[in-house]
C-alpha cells in the first residue's frame, strides 16, 4: 500500500507541476504588456523598462518560471495591478468564504444524495423511486443558478426567510454565519446532490443484486442490515470517487453562486480579475484552484484505502 | 442438427432493432425523444420560426406581458421579443453543445483507444487527462476569455476541453475491457493488425459507451454555456443566448419576472430532453440487460 | 414413519411471464442427501432458491407447495423466512469469488449469522466464528478470521462459505454447485469435507449440480430436471445404471466421466507441431525473482491426431497454448510448425484457434458471415463471391444451416456459437487447430455433440488438434496423446490409454481419482 500511496503522491506532484507550467505559459500568452499596463499607458520607456526589471520580465522564461514557483510555494504571488495589494492577502480574504461554501454545499449534496439514492434503490419500481429519480432529473436539468435567482426573489425578498445577499463569518457569529450561507449552499449543492443520488442508486442497485447480498440474506440477516451494513457500505466506494470528480464542477458552481448572492469569495475575485485583466491575480487564482483540485483528489484516493480493504494490499481495485 | 441443443436460441431481432424497440417501450425515453425533437426543430429552424430578428428592439413596447398580441412571450427592457430570443438562444445552446461534444469525441476517442491499447502510451495520456481535469471548465473559460474575450467558440472550446478527460477515461476503460476479450484474442491469432483490431473490433463495440457519454456531455454543455454567458465569459451581447437573457433579466427582476422565466424553462427542457433520452438509451444499450435476454 | 424434512410438490416459478420451473417435486428426509441434476436453464437452481425464498428480481412462485417440517412456507412472510434462513436452512452458493462481502472481515461474516439468530452475543460470536472456521478446515483460523476475502484462494473461500452455511447447525443445507468453479483436486477435498461435516452433524443435504457423476458420488437420491420439470427421480445407482427416461439416458451416455477410453488408431507418425524445451518466465513486479509459467515443456502433435494438455489452474497449459499460437513469446525453446514458410503470417494461417467462451470469442457486432470470412479477408484468400460460397460450405460442415450466415452471435445458442467458432477456425484451411478449453463452458449434451463434431472433422479433413483442457474425462474421449502439466512443468506424457489407464505419476493418479463418478462403475 505504501508503494501505491507513494506512486499517487508522485503522480499528483507531476500533475501539479504540469498544471503550473500551463498556467504560467498561458498568462504569458495573454495579449498586452503587463509592464506597460502597470506603469500606465503614458509612461516613458525608461519607467516601463524599470517596471519590467522590477517584475523580472527581462529574464529568461525558465528563470521567470522558477522564480514564480519559488515565490508561490511560500505564498507570494506578487501584487495586484488593479489595487496594489499583495495577491496573497486577497486570497487570504476570499478563500475561506469559498471553502466554507463548498464544504457546506458538499455536506448538503451528500446527505440529500445518499438519502434519496438509497430510497430509490430500495423501493425500486415504486413511488419513492419515482420521486427520488424525479428530484435528481429536475436538479440535473434545471439551471440551478436560475433557481438561485428565483429563490432570492421569492424566499429572500418577498418572504424574507433568508438574507438575499452578504456574508457573515461563521467563526465570529456561528449561527448567523451558517444562516447566511444556507441558501447559497443549498442552491450550489443541488446539482451535486443529483449526481450523488444517481451514483448511489445505480451502485446500490448493483450491489443489492450481487451474489454476496443473496448469501447475506441466506444467513438470515434482516432487511435493514442488508441494505445499510452491506449495500451502502459497498456503494460508498463508488460514491467516494464521484465526490472527488465533482469538485471541478463545485468550484465552477461556486463562482456563479457567489455572483448571485454577492458573496466575497474567490469566484468573485476571479471574475473581477478577468474583467480588469489583473494578470497576477488570475495567475494566482487559477493556480490555487487547480492545486486544490489535485490535492483534494489525492486525499480522496487516500480515503479509498481506508474504505476499500482490497486497496490496502494490491493498491488497486479489481 | 441444431434442434438438439437444449438451450433453444431465444428469437431476438438485430442489435439495432432491439435497442430501438427497448427505447420505444420506455415511456420516459419516448418523452425525452419527443422533447428533443421539439428542441432540435426549434433550434434548427429558429431563423424561420422566430417572428422577429432576435436583436430587434421595440423601444415603444418594453416589458410587455406574455400573450400580448405580437409578442407571444412578451418583451424585455429594450422591447425585444422574448420568443424570438429564446428560439435563437436555443439554437446557440445546441451549437455549443454539439461543438463541445464533437471536440470531446474527436480528441478523446483516439486518445482513449491509444491509451487503452498501448501500455506505454497510457501513462502519458492519463497524465494529460489528469492535468486537463485539474482545470475546471470555468477556469479554462476564464483563461480563454482573458486571451480572446468571450464568444461562442470560447464557450464550446472550454466545455469541450472539460469533457475530453472523461471521454478519454470512458473509451480507455472500454478498450482495456475489449482488449482482453476472447474475440480480440481470436483476431490476434488470425494475425489481425492493431488497425483492424482497434477499428474493426474495439471501436464498434465501444460505440454505445461513447454515445451514452455524448448524451451526458450534451446537457452539461448546455448548462455550462448558460453559466458562462451569464457570467459574461461566453456568448457576447447582442448575440442571443439563454444565459445572457437570464443575466439581463436579473437586472430588472423587480419590474417583471417573465423575461427571466422563459429562457430558464428553455434550458430546463433542453437538458431534460437529453437526460431522459440519454438514460433510456443507456438502459437500452446496457450489455447486462441485453445479455440476460440473450441467454 | 418420520415426517419429511423438506417436501416440494408441483412447484411452478415464473420470471415475469416466462416460466422457469414448471412442476418440480422432491422430498428430503432428515439427514438424507439428495442431488438435483440438470443442464443450465433446467430450473434446478431456481427450485433451490425458491425453497429459501430467495428468488431474484421478478421471480415468483406461481403454483405448487413447499413445506418444511410440515409447515407450508411457499408464501411465508419475510420475517418467518429470515428466521428459517441460516438457522434451519443453510446455503452454500456457487461461485466462491462473488459470494463473500469484499469489504467485511471473514470472521465477521461468519459471526453475523450467529448474532442474527441470537445464538451468541457479539463478543462470543467472534470466538465461535474462529472455531467454526477451524472446523471447516481453514488453517490458522485465528489470523484468517481477521482477513478480507481477497486474501483467500477460491478453495479457502468455499470453505468459509461452508462454515457460514453450517454455522447455526441447520437441519438442511442447500449446496448450489458448490465446487463447479474450483479445480478438480480442490473440488474433491471440499466435497469430502462437506460430506464429513454434514454426516457428523446429521444435516440433510440438497445438492444442486450439472454433473451427473458428482451427483451419483455424493447423494443417496438423484432428481433429474430438464426444462423446468423433473423427468426422473430415484436412487443414485439406479439412475446411473438403469436410466428410465429418454433425457436421462442421453445424459448418461454423453457424460464424459462415465465413458472408458475407446481404442484409437495411430497410423501416421508425421509431426505437425514440435515443441522443444519451451519456457516462459514472467518477472514479478516490485519484488525480484521470476515466475516460471512454463518450464522446459516439450511435446509433439502428429498429423491427423489430437494431443491434449491437461492441468489445473496455474499449471501453465494456457501459457503453453498462447506460446504455440504466437500470442506470447517464449523465454527459451523452439516451436516448429512443419509445412509452413516460417513467416509469422504463414504460421498463423496454418494454425487457428477455438476458445473457451462461446459468448466471448465472437465479436457481437459481426454477422456470422463476417465472422467466418474475417480470416479469409486478413489472409487475402479468395474474392467476395468465393468467400460467400465458402461460408455456406463451412456452415454445412459444422452442422449449421447456411441461412444462419446473416445472424448475429447473440441470436445463437452456446452450442451454435461454438460451431461458428469452429467454422471460422477452419476457414483458412489450417493444418493445426488449437482448442483452448473449447467445450468447458458447454452443457454436457452440447459438449458431447461438439466433441463428436471435432472428431468427424478430424477424420474428414485430416486435421490435427492441440486440445487444452482441465477435464481429464473430456480429454479421454478425444485425445490420442496426453500431456499432464502442473506448476508449469510436464509431469507425465504419452498415449492416452497408457497415461490414463496406468498412470506413472502420483499427480495424474490424483487427478483421475478426483473425477466425480469414476468410482460408480468400478
Amino acid at each position: 500500500m505504501a508503494r501505491y500511496l507513494f506512486h499517487r503522491l508522485w503522480q499528483s506532484a507531476l500533475t501539479l507541476v504540469l498544471a503550473s507550467i500551463i498556467v504560467f505559459i498561458g498568462v504569458r500568452a495573454l495579449p498586452g504588456d503587463p509592464a506597460l499596463a502597470m506603469a500606465g499607458e503614458e509612461a516613458d520607456p525608461a519607467t516601463v523598462a524599470a517596471v519590467r526589471a522590477e517584475l523580472g520580465l527581462d529574464e529568461s522564461i525558465v528563470v521567470q518560471y522558477l522564480k514564480f514557483m519559488g515565490n508561490a510555494v511560500v505564498g507570494d504571488f506578487g501584487k495586484s495591478i488593479r489595487t496594489g495589494t499583495p495577491v496573497s492577502e486577497m486570497l487570504g480574504a476570499t478563500l475561506p468564504v469559498t471553502i466554507q461554501l463548498a464544504i457546506y454545499a458538499m455536506l448538503i449534496a451528500l446527505l440529500l444524495g445518499l438519502a434519496t439514492g438509497v430510497v430509490a434503490a430500495v423501493f425500486r419500481g415504486r413511488w419513492p423511486e419515482w420521486t427520488a429519480n424525479g428530484f435528481s432529473l429536475f436538479a440535473l436539468s434545471v439551471p440551478t443558478f436560475w433557481l438561485g435567482i428565483l429563490a432570492v426573489l421569492y424566499l429572500s425578498v418577498q418572504l424574507g426567510w433568508f438574507p438575499a445577499s452578504g456574508y457573515v463569518s461563521p467563526f465570529e457569529h456561528p449561527l448567523r454565519g451558517v444562516y447566511y450561507l444556507t441558501l447559497p449552499a443549498l442552491i450550489l449543492g443541488l446539482t451535486h446532490a443529483a449526481v450523488v443520488q444517481r451514483q448511489t442508486r445505480s451502485s446500490m442497485v448493483e450491489t443489492l443484486t450481487a451474489d454476496f447480498v443473496r448469501t447475506a440474506r441466506a444467513k438470515g440477516l434482516g432487511r435493514a442490515a442488508v441494505i445499510f451494513r452491506i449495500g451502502l457500505r459497498n456503494s460508498l466506494i463508488v460514491v467516494t470517487t464521484i465526490v472527488g470528480l465533482q469538485l471541478g464542477g463545485l468550484i465552477a458552481g461556486a463562482v456563479v453562486t457567489e455572483r448571485i448572492f454577492s458573496l466575497p469569495g474567490i469566484g468573485k475575485l476571479t471574475l473581477d480579475s478577468v474583467f480588469t485583466r489583473d494578470y497576477p491575480v488570475i495567475q494566482a487564482v487559477v493556480l490555487v484552484i487547480t492545486a486544490a483540485y489535485i490535492v483534494i483528489n489525492l486525499l480522496v484516493d487516500f480515503l479509498y484505502t481506508v474504505i476499500d480493504p482490497r486497496m490496502r494490499v494490491s493498491g488497486r481495485t479489481s | 442438427m441444431t434442434a438438439v441443443d437444449p438451450v433453444a436460441p431465444v428469437a431476438l431481432g438485430r442489435v439495432r432493432g432491439r435497442v430501438l424497440r427497448k427505447l420505444w417501450h420506455n415511456p420516459l425515453g419516448v418523452v425525452g425523444g419527443v422533447l428533443l425533437l421539439i428542441v432540435i426543430v426549434a433550434g434548427v429552424f429558429a431563423p424561420w420560426l422566430a417572428p422577429y430578428p432576435p436583436s430587434q428592439v421595440h423601444f415603444t413596447t418594453p416589458f410587455q406581458q406574455p400573450f400580448t398580441v405580437g409578442f407571444a412571450l412578451g418583451t424585455d427592457d429594450l422591447g425585444r421579443d422574448v420568443l424570438s430570443r429564446v428560439l435563437h438562444g436555443t439554437r446557440a445552446s445546441l451549437e455549443v453543445g454539439v461543438l463541445s461534444v464533437l471536440l470531446a469525441v474527436v480528441v478523446g476517442v483516439p486518445l482513449g483507444l491509444l491509451a487503452g491499447y498501448w501500455r506505454w502510451l497510457d501513462a502519458v495520456v492519463s497524465r494529460l487527462a489528469d492535468v486537463m481535469l485539474a482545470f475546471p471548465f470555468l477556469i479554462v473559460a476564464v483563461g480563454l476569455a482573458a486571451i480572446n474575450g468571450g464568444g461562442i467558440g470560447n464557450a464550446a472550446i472550454a466545455l469541450g476541453i472539460a469533457n475530453i478527460p472523461t471521454m478519454i477515461r470512458v473509451v480507455r476503460a472500454e478498450t482495456l475491457r475489449l482488449k482482453e476479450s476472447d474475440f480480440v484474442l481470436a483476431a490476434h491469432t488470425m494475425d489481425a493488425g492493431a488497425g483492424r483490431i482497434l477499428g474493426g473490433h474495439v471501436l464498434p463495440n465501444a460505440l454505445s459507451a461513447i454515445i451514452v457519454q455524448a448524451t451526458v456531455i450534451m446537457p452539461s454543455a448546455v448548462l455550462g454555456e448558460a453559466i458562462l454567458s451569464f457570467l459574461g465569459l461566453g456568448i457576447q451581447p447582442p448575440d442571443p443566448s439563454l444565459g445572457i437573457m437570464l443575466s439581463d433579466a436579473q437586472q430588472y427582476l423587480f419590474r417583471t419576472v417573465w423575461p427571466g422565466v422563459f429562457p430558464g424553462i428553455a434550458i430546463a427542457l433542453i437538458c431534460l430532453g437529453f437526460n431522459l433520452f440519454g438514460d433510456a438509451l443507456r438502459d437500452a444499450l446496457d450489455p447486462k440487460t441485453s445479455h440476460r435476454e440473450g441467454r | 414413519m418420520t415426517e419429511p424434512l423438506l417436501e416440494v410438490t408441483d412447484l411452478q416459478v415464473s420470471f415475469g411471464d416466462v416460466p422457469a420451473v414448471r412442476g418440480a417435486g422432491l422430498r428430503l428426509m432428515p439427514g438424507e442427501r439428495v442431488a438435483v441434476v440438470g443442464a443450465s436453464g433446467s430450473g434446478k437452481s431456481t427450485t433451490a432458491h425458491a425453497v429459501m425464498g430467495l428468488l431474484p428480481g421478478a421471480g415468483r412462485v406461481t403454483g405448487g407447495r413447499i413445506s418444511f417440517r410440515g409447515e407450508d412456507i411457499t408464501h411465508a412472510g419475510e420475517k418467518r423466512l429470515c428466521a428459517l434462513r441460516g438457522r434451519q436452512i443453510g446455503l452454500v452458493p456457487q461461485d466462491p469469488m462473488s459470494n463473500l462481502n469484499p469489504v467485511a472481515r471473514i470472521g465477521r461474516q461468519v459471526a453475523e449469522t450467529l448474532v442474527a439468530h441470537g445464538l451468541a452475543s457479539r463478543r462470543e460470536a467472534k470466538d465461535r466464528a474462529v472455531e467454526i472456521l477451524a472446523e471447516a478446515g481453514l488453517p490458522d483460523p485465528g489470523r484468517r478470521a481477521r482477513q478480507y476475502p481477497h486474501e483467500f484462494s477460491g478453495g479457502m473461500r468455499q470453505r468459509v462459505l461452508i462454515a457460514i452455511g453450517l454455522a447455526c447447525r441447520p437441519d438442511l443445507l442447500i449446496a448450489d454447485e458448490p465446487t463447479s468453479a474450483l479445480d478438480v483436486t480442490v473440488q474433491r477435498q471440499i466435497l469430502d469435507h462437506l460430506e464429513k461435516l454434514t454426516q457428523d452433524l446429521g444435516t440433510a443435504l440438497l445438492l444442486v449440480t450439472h454433473d451427473l457423476g458428482l451427483a451419483a458420488d455424493r447423494a443417496d437420491h438423484v432428481v433429474v430436471m430438464s426444462e423446468g420439470k423433473v423427468v426422473e427421480a430415484g436412487p443414485a445407482r439406479q439412475i446411473l445404471t438403469a436410466p428410465d427416461h429418454d433425457y436421462t439416458k442421453r445424459l448418461v451416455a454423453a457424460a464424459p466421466s462415465l465413458t472408458t477410453t475407446p481404442p484409437r488408431d495411430r497410423r501416421t507418425a508425421e509431426p505437425v507441431l514440435e515443441v522443444v524445451g519451451v519456457s516462459k518466465e514472467y518477472r514479478i513486479r516490485g519484488g525480484g525473482g521470476a515466475l516460471r509459467a512454463a518450464d522446459d515443456v516439450s511435446f509433439t502433435v502428429q498429423r491427423g491426431q489430437t494431443t491434449a494438455i491437461v492441468g489445473e489452474s496455474g499449471s501453465g497449459k494456457t501459457t503453453t497454448a498462447h506460446m504455440v499460437l504466437g500470442l506470447v513469446t517464449p523465454t527459451a525453446g523452439t516451436i516448429r510448425l512443419n509445412g509452413t514458410d516460417g513467416t509469422r503470417r504463414g504460421r498463423r494461417r496454418a494454425m487457428q484457434a477455438v476458445f473457451q467462451d462461446p459468448y466471448g470469442s465472437l465479436d457481437p457486432m459481426f454477422t456470422v458471415e463476417r465472422l467466418i470470412t474475417e480470416p479469409l479477408r486478413i489472409f487475402g484468400i479468395g474474392d467476395r463471391a468465393s468467400r460467400r460460397a465458402r461460408v455456406s460450405q463451412l456452415l454445412d460442415q459444422v452442422g449449421l444451416s447456411p441461412a444462419m450466415a446473416q445472424r448475429y452471435p447473440n441470436e445463437l445458442s452456446g452450442g451454435q456459437r461454438q460451431r461458428v467458432a469452429i467454422a471460422r477456425a477452419l476457414a483458412p484451411e489450417p493444418r493445426l487447430v488449437v482448442c483452448d478449453e473449447a467445450v468447458s463452458a458447454l452443457d454436457v449434451l452440447v459438449q458431447d455433440q461438439i466433441l463428436r463434431l471435432l472428431e468427424n472433422l478430424q477424420r474428414e479433413l485430416g486435421l490435427s488438434y492441440l486440445f487444452i483442457s482441465h477435464d481429464l474425462a473430456v480429454v479421454r474421449s478425444i485425445a490420442h496423446d496426453v500431456v499432464v502439466m502442473r506448476g508449469g512443468r510436464v509431469v507425465e506424457q504419452g498415449p492416452v490409454g497408457q497415461v490414463l489407464d496406468s498412470p506413472a505419476d502420483p499427480y495424474t493418479r490424483q487427478l483421475l481419482d478426483a473425477i466425480p463418478g469414476a468410482t460408480v462403475f468400478s
